[in-house]
């Protein structure tokens, strides 16, 4: 009697686990389910149908072509061998919608081109902690969306098109109003912007390689407070865009052939008590352009050949330019104004020919970075025909033996001989 | 043939002077001292360019110009020969340009070579910055010879030859620059480009720094200078205009020595 | 013969030769003289063709000249200052002279053997004697055996071996049959050669004729009175 009732006590328990178990379903038991073209379950579609919670889906390698494959479970799914899901250039193929999933190891191509709807091979709607992982997203209209969520984490994924047009392509990776997200370690290439923010905020991007998209390599607007660094932004249609923003890190980047009429290193509009240090900026059309921007500083950069190094516009004041290098650029600094309101201090530029008399690695002289025939060339862009001619140059010298038409304040006092390390 | 023995007479001549070795040393200290002090070839050669546009017009009209004035009485001895005006004429020319083209050659091309520097990658740069150096010896000699058949007096002759250096030189863009302060309303991109034609050092600058991706910089001037320049018809128009302002200064100094009482 | 007729040349506005007629006979020696700037050598350069004439024609042996350069084949023509490539030696411009006028029929090296210029022929020119390079200049004139010989000052710069070497050879080639022209002011040295002499003044021929005509007209002594009382009359 005792015994049946220990077993009874059992089944009661099994019963009342089991019961549990079902009751909130793959909480205790998670499971996994296996997607494959010859196997039982042959779409993904059908295995978050079946799926709970916390379950995990591996894809087994193969081509999947589910349309629209929606994921409102929290679920790993996760591929072997990078399975190929293809949206066959017909609107969205992953749109999550759940917080907490996680995507990784799958190779996402063909989500469709849309003048209305904004495509792409994975989007995140108003989720939480998700991560994508690993992916290969190809050819897709936008590749990455991530759209009013928050704590999530794009990372290592190798994305790439071949859009020829701004019009008929989509952005890379593409944050709007979220926080706290990380991107790193992603390559992106010809997309319209490699990464595009829009409302972001608290949000860390390191180690990207954005190179050869067709407008930004990234292109951010009113995102307070996000960290860059340790990206390589290269040979981007227009380079790097940063807009309208507060209190941001740029740090340890580097811009690199960034070459075009209207091309940037970084373009800077309305950007506020911002940092700027430790970047190369190396043969682009502009290093930096400065428009409407306060109180950045800018200090430890490398600016090797470019066009221009800086274009200081006159709506820019209080910003602060030291211990950078300037070295072989066409011109180092130019300015839309006889006004100044900026600070250059210690910087190395390889154009300053003065002397250093006390050997304390201070030229002795002052060095005036903004040139006569570069001023012009800001105002009447068609002189540039007159680039490296001897009259140039001699406008260039006149200038500095009476200057009048140059900043007098534009000046650095203490150049160093020497280049920065 | 008559010009060639011309020819090789004043090349024997021209080669065993010591303006010519120094001329050649030049090149060759320029262009290895610059290798040696900067590992940035790009400088170089933006260095070499300078050289290029400004001392081999100089070079070019003051040797010229020296040359035509003390070899007067040799054209003398030469024009009591039975021999024709006109090949004399080109005798004396070519024995002066030929040596300094290959001064100019000899010295850039031992640089490079001796200091063996990997210059592979800018080769096309650097043929079009010798090539520039060609034309612009042929064309200031040219113009040298002309200033100094026109002027029997070797002060003025000089006087006229330097001017027109100075004024394609610098004044020329002097004046461009005025122009397109003065007109910047007005869309400039033929505009400069047709003037930029008009003088054979600005010529030459503007090719050869396009080939440095100027471009760029010069917004929708350069892009438009890039599309002319940078195809075939373009370039050959540009080498046409080089070879015209040569051939031109040649023809009028080719007249004028015809017509000379010596 | 060379028969000028009507010749008349200007160097801007400055008259040199204001109608030049006159006819120099075949086989003679004929000396030009008169002051400085009386257009002798202008009236020489205009045979050579190294000035443009103005006005007037020019007949050599029934050629005229016209532009065309053949005819120079055969005159040798000694400048008064001859130069050549500084950096040639004076071996390499005899065999220079030679190639450029390679149809020559024979070479006359008679004076460079007299004036033992082969002793030079290794030195480049810049580091010729004035006297030495006027050596070279009338072995040069005389090389090609040219029918007419004119010489502008020849025996100016030579030492006065050279100088009678140079006109025993003048003499010599007017006995073969030679037409030589000459101009000098220094008048005693080579008046002995002269058969004819023109006096120039101011651009005009003011006396064509043989020595003893113009000792007798002028009712002088010698020649250079003769000639100083053209000068003071005016040619009258």
């Amino acid at each position: 009697m005792f015994a049946l009732k220990i077993l009874s006590f059992y089944r009661f328990a099994l019963f009342l686990f089991l019961a549990i178990s079902f009751s909130i379903p793959g909480f205790l038991f998670p499971k996994q389910i296996t997607i494959s073209p010859s196997g039982k379950i042959k779409s993904i579609k059908r295995a978050i149908e079946i799926a709970a919670d916390n379950d995990t889906l591996l894809i087994m390698p193969g081509l999947y072509k589910e349309g629209n494959i929606r994921i409102n479970k929290k679920l790993v799914i996760m591929g072997r061998n990078y399975p190929v899901i293809d949206g066959e250039n017909n609107g969205e193929i992953f749109t999550v919608t759940s917080d907490s999933v996680i995507i990784k190891g799958l190779k996402i191509i063909n989500s469709g081109l849309s003048f209305v709807e904004d495509n792409a091979g994975i989007k995140l709607e108003e989720v939480k902690n998700c991560s994508i992982i690993n992916n290969i997203l190809l050819n897709n209209f936008f590749a990455v969306y991530v759209a009013k969520s928050a704590d999530c984490f794009v990372e290592n994924n190798k994305i790439e098109a071949h859009g020829t047009r701004e019009t008929t392509s989509g952005n890379g990776i593409h944050l709007w109003y979220c926080r706290n997200i990380t991107i790193a370690n992603n390559k992106i290439s010809g997309h319209r912007d490699g990464i595009y923010f829009e409302f972001v905020e608290s949000s860390k991007i390191y180690d990207n390689y954005s190179k050869d998209n067709i407008r930004y390599g990234l292109h951010f607007m009113f995102s307070d407070s996000c960290v860059y660094s340790n990206n390589t932004f290269e040979n981007n249609g227009a380079g790097v865009a940063v807009m309208y923003t507060h209190n941001i890190k740029m740090l340890n980047n580097l811009f690199l052939h960034n070459w075009g009429s209207a091309s940037y290193g970084i373009l800077l509009k309305e950007i506020f008590d911002s940092q700027i240090s430790n970047n190369r900026f190396l043969k682009n059309s502009s290093g930096i352009y400065l428009e409407g921007s306060n109180r950045v500083d800018v200090s430890h950069n490398d600016f090797i050949e470019n066009g221009w190094a800086l274009r200081l516009m006159a709506n820019s004041m209080d910003n602060k330019f030291t211990d950078n290098n300037f070295i072989g650029n066409s011109f180092d600094v130019t300015t839309n104004s006889v006004q100044n309101f900026n600070f250059f201090d210690h910087n190395y530029w390889s154009e300053y020919n003065g002397y250093d008399l006390n050997k304390d690695r201070i030229g002795d002289v002052p060095y005036r970075p903004v040139k006569l025939f570069s001023l012009l060339v800001e105002r009447n862009q068609p002189l540039l025909i007159l680039h490296r001619s001897l009259f140039a140059s001699v406008l260039d010298l006149t200038e500095k033996v009476f200057p009048i038409l140059t900043p007098e304040s534009l000046i650095d006092n203490h150049p160093s001989m020497k280049r920065i390390k | 043939m008559i010009l060639v023995k011309i020819i090789k007479y004043q090349l024997h001549d021209v080669m065993r002077s010591k303006w010519i070795i120094f001329y050649t040393a030049f090149y060759f200290i320029v262009i290895y001292g610059m290798l040696t002090f900067t590992n940035d070839i790009s400088k170089v050669l933006l260095s070499l360019m300078n050289v290029v546009l400004i001392i081999i017009p100089l070079i070019s009209t003051i040797l010229g110009t020296i040359y035509f004035y003390n070899n007067r009485d040799y054209i003398v001895f030469m024009l009591s020969q039975p021999i024709n005006r006109t090949t004399i004429f080109l005798g004396l020319y070519f024995g002066l340009a030929i040596p300094l083209i290959l001064s100019f050659v000899v010295g850039v091309v031992l640089g490079i070579v001796v200091y063996s520097s990997s210059l592979q990658n800018y080769f096309g740069i650097l043929l079009l910055i010798m090539l520039s150096g060609i034309f612009l010896t042929v064309i200031f000699t040219a113009i040298s010879f002309w200033t100094s058949i026109k002027n029997e007096d070797r002060l003025k002759g000089f006087g006229a030859a330097i001017f027109i250096w100075l004024f394609l030189a610098l004044l020329f863009d002097g004046i461009l620059l005025f122009l397109i302060q003065a007109l910047q309303d007005y869309p400039l991109e033929t505009f400069s480009l047709v003037v930029s034609m008009l003088n054979p050092i600005d010529l030459a600058r503007v090719l050869i720094l396009l080939k440095f991706d100027i471009a760029a910089l010069m917004g929708y001037t350069g892009a438009v200078f890039q599309k002319f320049f940078g195809n075939t018809t373009g370039m050959l128009i540009s080498f046409t205009v080089l070879t015209v302002w040569a051939a031109a200064p040649l023809f009028f100094a080719r007249k004028k020595f015809l017509k000379k009482d010596f | 013969m060379i028969t000028i007729t009507n010749l008349k040349k200007s160097f801007d506005k400055l008259e040199v030769l204001k109608g030049i007629n006159i006819s120099i006979k075949k086989g003679k020696i004929t000396y030009i003289v008169g002051p400085n700037a009386s257009g002798k050598t202008t009236m020489i350069k205009s045979l050579l063709g190294l000035v443009r004439i103005d006005e007037g024609k020019i007949l050599i042996d029934d050629f005229k000249l016209n532009g065309d350069w053949h005819y120079r084949e055969n005159i040798g023509y000694m400048p008064q200052i001859a130069n050549f490539p500084e950096n040639l030696k004076v071996e390499e411009i005899l065999k220079m002279v030679k190639d450029l006028r390679s149809n020559a029929p024979k070479y006359d090296e008679d004076l460079i053997n007299k004036f033992n210029l082969k002793t030079e022929f290794n030195k480049r020119l810049k580091n010729l004697s004035g006297g030495t390079r006027q050596k070279v200049n009338a072995c040069i004139a005389f090389l090609f055996d040219p029918d007419i010989l004119i010489l502008d000052e020849p025996t100016a710069g030579l030492d006065p071996l050279s100088s009678s070497i140079l006109k025993d050879k003048i003499l010599e080639e007017n006995e073969k049959g030679k037409t030589i022209i000459f101009t000098s002011h220094l008048l005693t040295e080579l008046e002995r050669l002269a058969q004819d002499v023109i006096f120039l003044l101011d651009g005009r021929i003011c006396f064509h004729g043989t020595i003893t005509d113009l000792i007798s007209e002028t009712k002088q002594a010698d020649l250079e009175r003769a000639i100083a009382s053209m000068i003071t009359n005016k040619c009258a």
